[in-house]
């Protein structure tokens, strides 16, 4: 048996088939992920999401530390409660994790990462932190809620104290806001608006059952993936790796060069990387036919072969979909090698469905 | 606990099989098999005529989560595939042992029927499944 949020009985009470991730038994889906894909994209969802790890950081050498801790910039946070996707890099430029970084206000900052990845994560950053004044505390007290979709704030504002309801409602995106240790951010991993809540394990089970009342669908692990592939959004360990870099995973945009003076972990590989130039990256295909691609699958390419690093059968294109990482070079068509036959698939920018609207242009290209 | 109709016989790949008058039989995945793949979205079925050994990879079905064979039952040759199944895979799920059949086959030897599981048997090895 694996570790349980405090949400377990609810799940197994509510049908959830559960499985193993990352050590914690989870619910993958509550009877249909596709009909909890639906209801993410069209009106609201909920994820129990509280196996991720929650570490607040404080002490006066918390920003020197994040500064060269992550390949993003927490310099680039001017207002508290502003958050910031990063990437946290091994000397050799390969991810470690992928992270969101909360400015909460002087030295302090709340960091969230995978839960798969939690000791490698927190052994890294002890290993750093040894330097720096700097405090690492895990929350493992907190609960964590994502609600997901079109209608998924203004459903749940009038369920959170009212205060912080209000002023949730008012967060841009990447901005939280936190009353009495409810933390509220306008964050998700599905491609719809909605927030990412924390709070207290043991208000967990109200919030989640008046969400539940209130119309909003609980969802699984199974959701939550096909959710991320069709937004293009990476997966640690499948689309991105220890031995991938931001570049070569399409995450360029997370890395701070400026200022050059900043000398975060990693940056010296990247430098090289760049100037070597770039073998490969990662897009999105579109297979052509019927059948579905799954991670690991080779790609035939005209410039070579490359391997889809996620793949799997989009409920809202009707089509396989996958994130895939092919030689710099390759044009925009490939063939995808399904149980020894080749598929033919189109190659598109890795982000296939965004706030309900599909992004990739149907047919041939 | 999983449905089990006692009409038909069962392999250990959780295929169901129902001898027709005709001589031809029905093929399909069991309840416990459904549930176990998850939701299909795509059947890959074999075409009619096309004559499979018992234990070939004659047909693929594909859930949200993975792709799984399904092996020949019996050798013979396939004469029907569930078109319906082409645009509603999820009859699979929803109906197994009805609109969710697979394909017909005619066996070059019904009396191999003979080596497969009952309802009963199927129950009890599925029971030892779980254990």
């Amino acid at each position: 048996m694996g570790k349980q949020t405090s949400l377990y009985q609810r799940h197994v009470s509510a049908g959830a088939r559960i499985v193993d991730f990352g050590g914690w038994d989870m619910p993958l889906h509550y009877g249909s992920q596709i009909d909890e894909h639906h209801a993410v994209r069209n009106k609201a969802g909920v994820f129990d999401v509280s196996h991720m790890t929650v570490v607040d950081v404080t002490g006066s050498g918390s920003r020197d530390w994040l500064r060269k801790l992550l390949s993003n910039d927490v310099d680039r946070l001017t207002t508290p409660g502003k958050g910031l996707y990063s990437c946290m890099l091994n000397p050799a430029g390969g991810i470690i994790d992928d992270l969101i970084v909360y400015w909460q206000g002087g030295a302090a900052y709340r960091v969230v990462v995978n839960a798969a990845t939690r000791d490698a994560d927190l052994g890294w950053m002890e290993k750093q932190a040894a330097d720096f004044d700097v405090e690492l505390n895990e929350r493992i007290d907190l609960s964590m809620l994502a609600v997901q979709g079109p209608q998924a704030r203004i459903i749940a504002a009038p369920l959170l104290p009212a205060e912080l309801g209000e002023a949730a409602l008012t967060l841009g995106s990447f901005v939280s806001v936190e009353k009495d240790q409810v933390f509220v951010a306008r964050t998700g991993y599905t491609g719809e608006d909605g927030w990412e809540i924390l709070l207290p394990a043991d208000a967990a089970d109200v919030l989640w059952d008046d969400l539940i009342g209130a119309g909003v669908q609980p969802c699984g692990l199974g959701a939550r993936d096909t959710l991320r592939l069709e937004a293009g959004l990476n997966l640690y360990g499948q689309d991105m790796t220890m031995s991938t870099s931001p570049l070569e995973s399409n995450l360029s945009w997370t890395i701070a060069w400026e200022p050059v003076e900043r000398d975060f972990i990693g940056r010296h590989a990247l430098v090289g990387q760049r100037n070597a130039g770039l073998q490969s990256r990662l897009v999105g295909l579109v297979l052509d036919g019927r059948g579905v691609m799954r991670a690991g699958q080779r790609v035939a390419t005209d410039a070579g072969e490359g391997q889809i690093t996620s793949g799997g059968f989009s409920p809202t294109l009707q089509c396989s979909i996958a994130l895939a990482r092919l030689p710099l070079a390759a044009g925009r068509h490939c063939d995808v090698e399904i149980r020894n036959k080749l598929n033919p698939a189109r190659v598109v920018p890795p982000s296939f469905v965004k706030q309900g609207q599909i992004k990739i242009e149907s047919g041939e290209s | 606990m999983s449905e089990v109709p006692d009409n038909f016989l069962y392999t250990k790949d959780h295929e169901w099989l129902d001898l027709d008058d005709d001589g031809v039989v029905t093929v399909g995945i069991s309840d416990h098999a459904q549930e176990a793949l998850g939701e299909l979205v795509f059947v890959e079925a074999p075409q009619a005529g096309v004559i499979f050994a018992n234990g070939d990879a004659c047909a693929v079905v594909e859930s949200v989560k993975a792709a799984s064979d399904i092996y020949c039952p019996i050798t013979g040759e396939i004469t029907e595939v569930n078109a319906a199944l082409e645009d509603e895979p999820e009859l699979v799920n929803s109906s197994p042992y009805e609109a969710g059949w697979v394909f017909r086959i005619r066996p070059d030897d019904v009396t191999a029927l003979n080596e497969l599981m009952d309802a009963e048997a199927y129950e009890t090895f599925l029971a030892e499944l779980e254990d």
